[in-house]
């Protein structure tokens, strides 16, 4: 590659000589009022008629969700599929598959900030964003299985109740609130107090009144003081520093929901750093698929290019390999550790009748990632969009069967049974997806969808080269 | 008097469009012996902190107290529902372990950690305050977008306003200018 000399309009000039060794993280010939005027101009131009065709079909499909969840709590938990044995169905599915697809943003905001990953700056913004929205989705679902939502004040938190009782701290389902809680509360600080430079920037940038003042508020008057700043890397350095461990806790507390239960096919000590790499790879997933309808529909070409895409199919695949060696390292586990039922869970598994859920979920979790050895298909925008969905189909079926299939074989044969969802758990479940493309289409059209002020600070010649 | 609206001037201001250049401003301006100047950034710029003889910040300091209060409210939380206030066997587990107590005491820790972090970083940057005495120059609106802006404060106490002018001149400032409230 050839070195590219950059023009920086008010940064001044200057040759870019690194080229040669890594590819540039923003494309075009950035300069810093440029980055504020590209990000700018989609927040500031009007809606589009196509951006509100979108609203209406996803807004819909959440009213739907709203619709088949006032029908449960209007009539019961028992319009769903659930029976005996398998008392837990979609509904644990789809809180797990949520809360796994937000665990992409913390890892890209916090763990690659930490590590000092510059081309996270591109994509960190809007991964944040996914991640809040997405645990907005799983929080619904504890919510609306407890049946009676309005009594889960007092089963979920300790606070003082009339019936003088406190919650139980010894179940993993009450450390899942607390997990879940701080997640999305640390989630959403960390996204605003990288929003705070940027809202000061755009505030300036806008001509509309109404626009100006709203984003001057939400600004909270940053002014970008050099006094102001030192306290606000410093308070962005902590937050990384706390989501890190904070991200990698979450997933393991919700896999204790099924390790501390004493039954085949769950209680293993595997399940939390499992856990974990399946949530970042569906994350991932979640992330590339939104980043490319993103970057097509409000060209953002040279903000997210191929090297941003091309570095997190790298980690979709190591993460795709790590999924695959606790799938297989569970069977050994299972033979390995002579448990008859620990063995008949397993078998029954690949075999049984859910034998289709899991084949999907090998497929789509373990043999389509292996496409990502290819730099050519890693850099391939249409390869990459339909795996990345793929992929969250199958981390959708890995819950799925985890759930379903150690359950549907009690210990007692008489008591066997086949779970099916119903037509209300699968309106519930669209519904959180349409609610959940409804805010990121709203995030993206009303937030800054790069973080501009990070973007910046990367930008060639932007930094002192002695200091 | 009536009508004419009293000005006086709150500081001097100039451009500055090179970071380099920046810096070594930054180091002349403290050399000069102000402590109150400020210098707007539209993205953190390396060094500038060290450059302007800024103490370090105190965040962390605060953000320890933070995390320790959220460790102690969740093992005292634990402890006293459980183990005090309503007795409840469960399975025969005890009624209070730290074993059991890990993950929950591990989350309030983070979380009042980050609230404080927060609520502690708004504090010292003085914020929120909607209001500037600079907020109507061209220069410092730029100050978020594309330009770094050196202000030295008529409340600084070697502020003399021909001074600052002249220094901010001679460490190459762009466009020194008077800012009256």
């Amino acid at each position: 590659m050839e070195v590219q000399e950059y023009a920086g309009a008010e940064v001044k000039q200057k040759r870019w000589d690194w080229g040669k060794l890594r590819e540039p993280l923003v494309l075009g010939e950035p300069t810093l009022h440029k980055v504020t005027a590209d990000i700018g101009q989609i927040i500031d131009r009007p809606p589009t008629v196509k951006f509100w065709i979108a609203i209406l079909i996803t807004g819909t499909l959440a009213a739907i969700g709203f619709a088949c969840i006032a029908y449960t709590v209007a009539t019961g938990i028992g319009v769903w599929g659930n029976n005996n044995p398998v008392g837990w169905g979609w509904a644990i599915t789809n809180f797990v598959w949520w809360i796994g697809i937000g665990h992409a943003g913390t890892l890209i905001s916090a763990i690659l900030y930490l590590f000092q990953q510059k081309w996270r700056t591109a994509i960190n913004r809007a991964a944040e964003a996914m991640t809040i929205f997405a645990v907005m989705q799983a929080g619904l679902f504890p919510l609306i299985h407890t049946g009676r939502p309005w009594l889960a004040a007092y089963w979920l938190f300790p606070y003082p109740n009339q019936m003088q009782m406190w919650v139980n701290f010894r179940s993993p389902l009450e450390w899942d609130v607390f997990a879940v809680g701080t997640y999305f509360t640390v989630s959403l600080v960390f996204w605003y107090t990288g929003l705070i430079p940027d809202f000061a920037a755009l505030r300036n940038f806008f001509r509309s009144k109404v626009k100006r003042s709203v984003y001057t508020f939400f600004s909270l008057g940053w002014t970008g003081s050099t006094r102001a700043w030192r306290h606000y890397e410093m308070a962005y350095l902590i937050l990384a520093g706390l989501s890190t461990p904070l991200v990698l806790s979450v997933h393991s507390i919700v896999s204790m929901d099924f390790a501390m239960a004493i039954l085949p096919g769950w209680h293993t000590t595997i399940f939390p750093p499992y856990f974990v790499a399946g949530a970042i790879f569906s994350g991932f997933a979640m992330v590339i698929t939104l980043m490319v309808i993103a970057r097509e529909v409000l060209g953002l070409h040279n903000y997210i290019t191929l090297y941003h895409f091309d570095n997190m199919n790298k980690i979709l695949l190591a993460t795709g390999m790590m999924v695959g060696y606790a799938y297989s390292m569970e069977f050994f586990i299972a033979w390995y550790g002579a448990n008859p039922y620990e063995q008949f869970v397993f078998i029954n598994r690949a075999t049984g009748p859910y034998w289709w859920a899991y084949w999907t979920m090998v497929f789509c979790n373990v043999v389509v990632p292996q496409i990502f050895w290819s730099k050519k298909m890693r850099r391939n925008i249409p390869v990459m969009f339909v795996a990345s969905i793929l992929v969250n189909v199958g981390m959708w079926f890995e819950r799925f069967t985890i759930i379903a299939t150690s359950l549907h074989r009690d210990f007692l044969p008489a008591s066997w049974g086949y779970y099916a969802p119903t037509w209300v758990e699968v309106g519930i479940y669209v519904g959180t997806i349409g609610f959940f493309l409804t805010l990121f289409m709203l995030f993206a059209k009303y937030v800054p969808i790069i973080a501009i002020s990070e973007v910046k600070a990367v930008l060639p010649g932007s930094q002192p080269k002695h200091h | 008097m009536a009508g004419t609206k009293k000005t006086a001037p709150v500081a001097v201001m100039g451009d500055f469009e090179d970071p380099d250049a920046l810096l070594k401003a930054a180091e002349k301006i403290a050399n000069a012996g102000y402590t109150a100047f400020d210098i707007y950034t539209p993205y953190p710029v390396h060094g500038l902190d060290r450059a302007m003889k800024l103490p370090k910040t105190k965040l962390s300091f605060f953000s320890l107290l933070g995390g320790l209060a959220g460790f102690f409210t969740a093992l005292l939380m634990i402890w006293w529902t459980g183990a005090v206030d309503y007795k409840l066997n469960i399975g025969g587990k005890p009624l209070f372990a730290f074993q059991f107590a890990v993950p929950i005491t591990f989350e309030l820790t983070v979380l009042f950690c980050a609230l404080t972090t927060f609520a502690v970083m708004l504090v010292l940057s003085k914020l929120p305050k909607w209001y500037s005495p600079y907020q109507h120059d061209k220069g410092f609106q730029r100050a978020v977008d594309d330009l770094f802006v050196v202000a030295i404060p008529a409340s600084d106490p070697r502020f003399i306003l021909e001074d600052a002018k002249r220094l901010l001149e001679n460490v190459g400032a762009k466009n020194v200018r008077v800012v009256e409230d």
